[in-house]
């Protein structure tokens, strides 16, 4: 039954743990919403412990497999016109599969703590879907048959959507619940589209058997990258995940925005493997999407003021920031350069593993706050650093590291991209104007991201409460706090092991920037890649101690005190004298009024002794606005033109059925 | 037996005919009962010889739409009160004149169809054609959701008729799945029908447009 390619001895062991991982995730929730019924205790040590225990495995499976190199498909028939159970293991699905099963491991452990205030419910529902969610997305990442890929996509999306609109006392969870569904249901349709043109050539649905059609790659590869890039949060294709982000419960935007939306790169990058050559205007295209989603998404996240919605801007950001790292792979392949293909490719990926450690951090930090104080509003929280100290720290590495600041991941990643994009500079021609594309971005990305945690870091745990919510928090749970100690951890970890991490990389970035003769000349990159981190680092480190000395010189001799946060000279500091979020965000967001066209509402003070004095500015998304909304509202006009043919009477729709059936029937007797 | 089933086939056109034109109930349920019957010899007439499964399958199928169902339908109108059809959508005459367009249709697919096996009768396919769209025709030009269960049931008899094409090939299970699946829309049906009547005092399935979206 079992058809077996290449398959050495350990490679079956690593499957079969990942198998097993699946299987447990079925099980587990389906066996959790079975026993929620009697009793909620039962339910939650179901579901959790299956997730908890098959992500584990999985985590096994996935590393081993990307440290032994394992290369192996497995193929069961499927009753299914074009379908095939065809699984396989390389480098770059083990390298996806990584942070996906640690970020849902973590996450369904936090979740515990997070639902246990839900008293009352089925929690076997959450379970259901959870592990469902995270079977489906490792199914996604397996899957080598189109047909099999499509079933695992729609599950993932039917099994998110449900996570998304969990909370359904909140209407507005519903709404963005449905423009998920919708935007994704787009994207689908677009990769069936794919899937059936590169199938059309061997009239079969294997990932080994596919083919472009002569002169098609570019327009297969544009067709795959809007596909793949609505669920990834491409601009302009992002606007579900603002949306639906801030709806679902905190740990699934966690797993969401940290892995979900990484299946559609796995996407992108799977096509490039199959495709093999894509035209050279494929690369500036996604470097060009890749800005604009970088910047744009950082621009307005800067101007939001619910935290969760700020972080979901920040994943089109860093999605943006991938697909910058994976232009200029593509770019590099193109020209010929191996050096900048390695370099491109590797800080994209990179980043995607980083930014599913850091983000699922954030979210889950975010989720903490909410969780507290019962509001996920910036500008009525404050003062959470001394309420939630472990919060506290470990939201403030997290944004350390989606702002790219050494010593954590994020820098690593980001240095990768910058050092290719200097490599491409040094090059000619094309590529060189490519490099300095990316730099400019990239170095206006970093620097508004700053910006961006510094308001949200700063408000949110600073300086004093602004509301009596906000004062009344209390640090969470061990359940809660436990995965964001270990992300926090690992966000240091891979910063300062990023060798390490690179060289493991190295089959999965082979895949990608050509054969492996020509990735051993960046293997000295590697080898340089740690000497040049921990250069800088210590350079930081030792410009750090230098401060400190200065500050206990200056300091020496001098009576010191500490006293209230915010002062500054006030007799009567009250918590409303503090720079709001939006007043701290005002002058850049200001400047770039043009793109982010909020709308304000302001009162401004008059006079010399004013009394009053207002001011509110909200910052909807402009694609959607300008693109989305009217495309829809033209769609729904001219569709309920057809209203007519909904009749409400069985009799028509049964003649409707019949009319297509025998149209059919003698369209194929004569024609 | 070529003259059986040929005259078989002909009493099966007839009938149909016949329900097309018929707006008493009872009636109309007498004769989709006198079709389920005939039918249960035709497995026998069209391939000659008595196998185990063909006698089983057509003493099922005599049984079930012969005796069962009447019943079900018959005692569904004795609850509800109801004799006979007033008021079709597509009125008796209308329906006939339809009726005679859509045998001719019958007969002109059935002469196009191809077929895996030889016909046992060069009117096999034809009329369990006609019977197929006699019963879709029923319920769509019918009114009370007693007639439309009716449309089903005559239905099934075309499919099964057609499927005797095909009986050496197709195996029984599929067969007994289609009667067990009428048997139970049927059972679910009178029971609907039922309710439906004794919540709204009538049976009229096109006053369902209320549950239409937007509906006033």
């Amino acid at each position: 039954m079992f058809v077996h390619y290449a398959m050495p001895l350990e490679g079956i062991y690593l499957f079969g743990l990942l198998a097993g991982a699946l299987a447990l995730l079925a099980v587990s929730g389906v066996g959790s919403l079975l026993a929620g019924r009697w009793s909620e205790r039962w339910a939650v040590v179901l579901g959790a412990g299956g997730a908890g225990v098959a992500c584990g495995a999985g985590l096994a499976g996935a590393i081993g497999a990307l440290l032994c190199r394992v290369d192996l498909t497995v193929a069961r028939p499927w009753r299914m016109p074009y379908g095939e159970f065809r699984l396989g293991l390389d480098p770059l699905s083990a390298f996806f599969l990584i942070p996906l099963f640690l970020l849902s491991g973590l996450a369904a452990l936090y979740a515990i703590g997070y639902f246990r205030p839900w008293k009352g419910r089925n929690p076997g529902r959450f379970w259901l879907f959870f592990n469902g969610l995270v079977a489906s997305m490792a199914l996604v990442v397996a899957a080598r048959n189109g047909v099999l890929f499509l079933a695992a996509w729609e599950t993932m999306t039917i099994a998110s959507f449900f996570l998304v609109i969990f909370d359904e006392a909140d209407s507005r969870s519903a709404h963005a619940g449905w423009i998920y569904l919708v935007a994704t249901h787009l994207g689908t349709a677009l990769l069936i589209g794919l899937f059936v043109l590169l199938g059309s050539g061997a009239g079969s649905q294997d990932f080994g058997t596919y083919a472009a059609p002569a002169g098609m790659a570019g327009g297969l590869f544009v067709l795959g990258l809007a596909g793949f890039g609505t669920k990834a949060g491409l601009y302009p294709l992002h606007v579900w995940l603002p949306e639906a982000h801030p709806a679902a419960p905190s740990p699934v935007s966690a797993v969401m925005s940290g892995v979900m939306i990484k299946t559609g790169i796995y996407g992108i990058v799977r096509l490039l493997v199959i495709l093999g050559t894509v035209p050279g205007w494929c690369a500036w295209l996604v470097l060009g999407i890749g800005a604009a989603s970088g910047i744009l998404g950082v621009l307005f996240a800067l101007a939001q003021h619910d935290l969760k919605r700020l972080l979901a801007y920040h994943s089109v950001e860093n999605i943006g920031i991938i697909a910058l790292g994976i232009g200029l792979g593509m770019m590099g392949v193109h020209a010929g350069m191996p050096v900048l293909a390695a370099l491109g490719f590797a800080g994209g990926l990179l980043h995607v593993l980083n930014h599913a450690i850091f983000k699922g951090l954030l979210f889950l930090g975010a989720g903490a706050v909410a969780h507290a104080t019962g509001t996920r509003d910036i500008e009525r929280l404050g003062g959470a650093m001394k309420r939630m100290p472990w919060t506290g720290a470990a939201f403030l590495v997290g944004s350390a590291a989606i702002c790219g600041l050494p010593p954590f991941n994020g820098f690593a990643s980001e240095f990768l991209i910058y050092m290719g994009a200097f490599k491409a500079i040094l090059g000619s021609g094309s590529a060189a104007l490519g490099g300095v594309t990316v730099v400019t971005a990239l170095a206006l990305i970093g620097g508004l991201a700053a910006a961006c945690f510094a308001k949200a870091f700063g408000i949110v745990f600073l300086g004093e409460p602004r509301s009596a919510a906000a004062a009344a928090a209390r640090e969470v749970g061990g359940s809660m706090r436990a995965p964001m100690a270990v992300l926090a951890a690992l966000c240091l970890a891979i910063g300062l092991l990023a060798g390490t991490v690179l060289r493991a990389m190295d089959p999965v970035v082979a895949m990608l920037a050509g054969n492996p003769s020509t990735v051993a000349a960046p293997g000295a990159v590697w080898v340089l890649m740690p000497a040049t981190l921990f250069g800088v680092l210590a350079l930081l480190l030792g410009g750090l101690l230098l401060l400190a000395a200065l500050r206990r010189r200056l300091l020496a001799g001098r009576a010191n005190r500490e006293t209230v946060t915010w002062d500054c000279g006030y007799a009567a500091p009250a918590a409303s004298m503090q720079y709001t979020a939006t007043g701290f965000a005002q002058p850049l967001t200001q400047a770039a009024e043009g793109i982010l066209r909020p709308r304000v509402e302001s009162q401004l003070p008059q006079g010399v002794y004013p009394a009053s004095g207002a001011y509110h500015a909200d910052t909807p998304d402009v694609a959607r606005r300008m693109l989305f909304d009217p495309l829809f509202r033209a769609a729904a006009e001219r569709l309920g033109q057809l209203r007519w043919l909904q009749q409400g009477r069985v009799h028509w729709y049964v003649f409707y059925l019949v009319a297509v059936l025998a149209l059919l029937l003698g369209w194929a007797l004569w024609a | 037996m070529q003259n059986g089933i040929g005259i078989l086939l002909i009493f099966l056109i007839l009938t149909d005919l016949l329900l097309l034109g018929s707006s008493r109930l009872r009636n109309a349920i007498r004769i989709g009962a006198a079709q389920g019957v005939a039918l249960g010899l035709l497995p026998w007439l069209a391939h000659g010889h008595l196998t185990g499964a063909a006698l089983l399958l057509g003493a099922g199928s005599a049984a079930l739409k012969g005796v069962v169902f009447p019943a079900l339908l018959n005692r569904a109108l004795r609850e509800i009160h109801v004799r006979r059809e007033i008021e079709p959508l597509i009125g008796y005459i209308p329906s006939l004149l339809i009726g005679t367009g859509v045998l001719a249709a019958a007969f002109a697919f059935g002469a196009r169809l191809p077929l895996p096996w030889e016909s046992p009768s060069p009117l096999l396919v034809p009329a369990g054609l006609f019977t197929l769209w006699t019963g879709l025709f029923l319920i769509m030009a019918r009114r009370k959701a007693i007639t439309q269960v009716l449309g089903y049931i005559v239905m099934e008899n075309g499919i099964f008729a057609l499927g005797m094409v095909v009986v050496e090939a197709m195996p029984l299970l599929v067969e007994l799945g289609v009667l067990l699946d009428v048997f139970v829309a049927v059972f679910v049906m009178g029971i609907l029908v039922f309710h439906i009547n004794r919540e709204f005092d009538h049976i009229d399935s096109d006053q369902l447009t209320a549950l239409k979206e937007g509906a006033p």
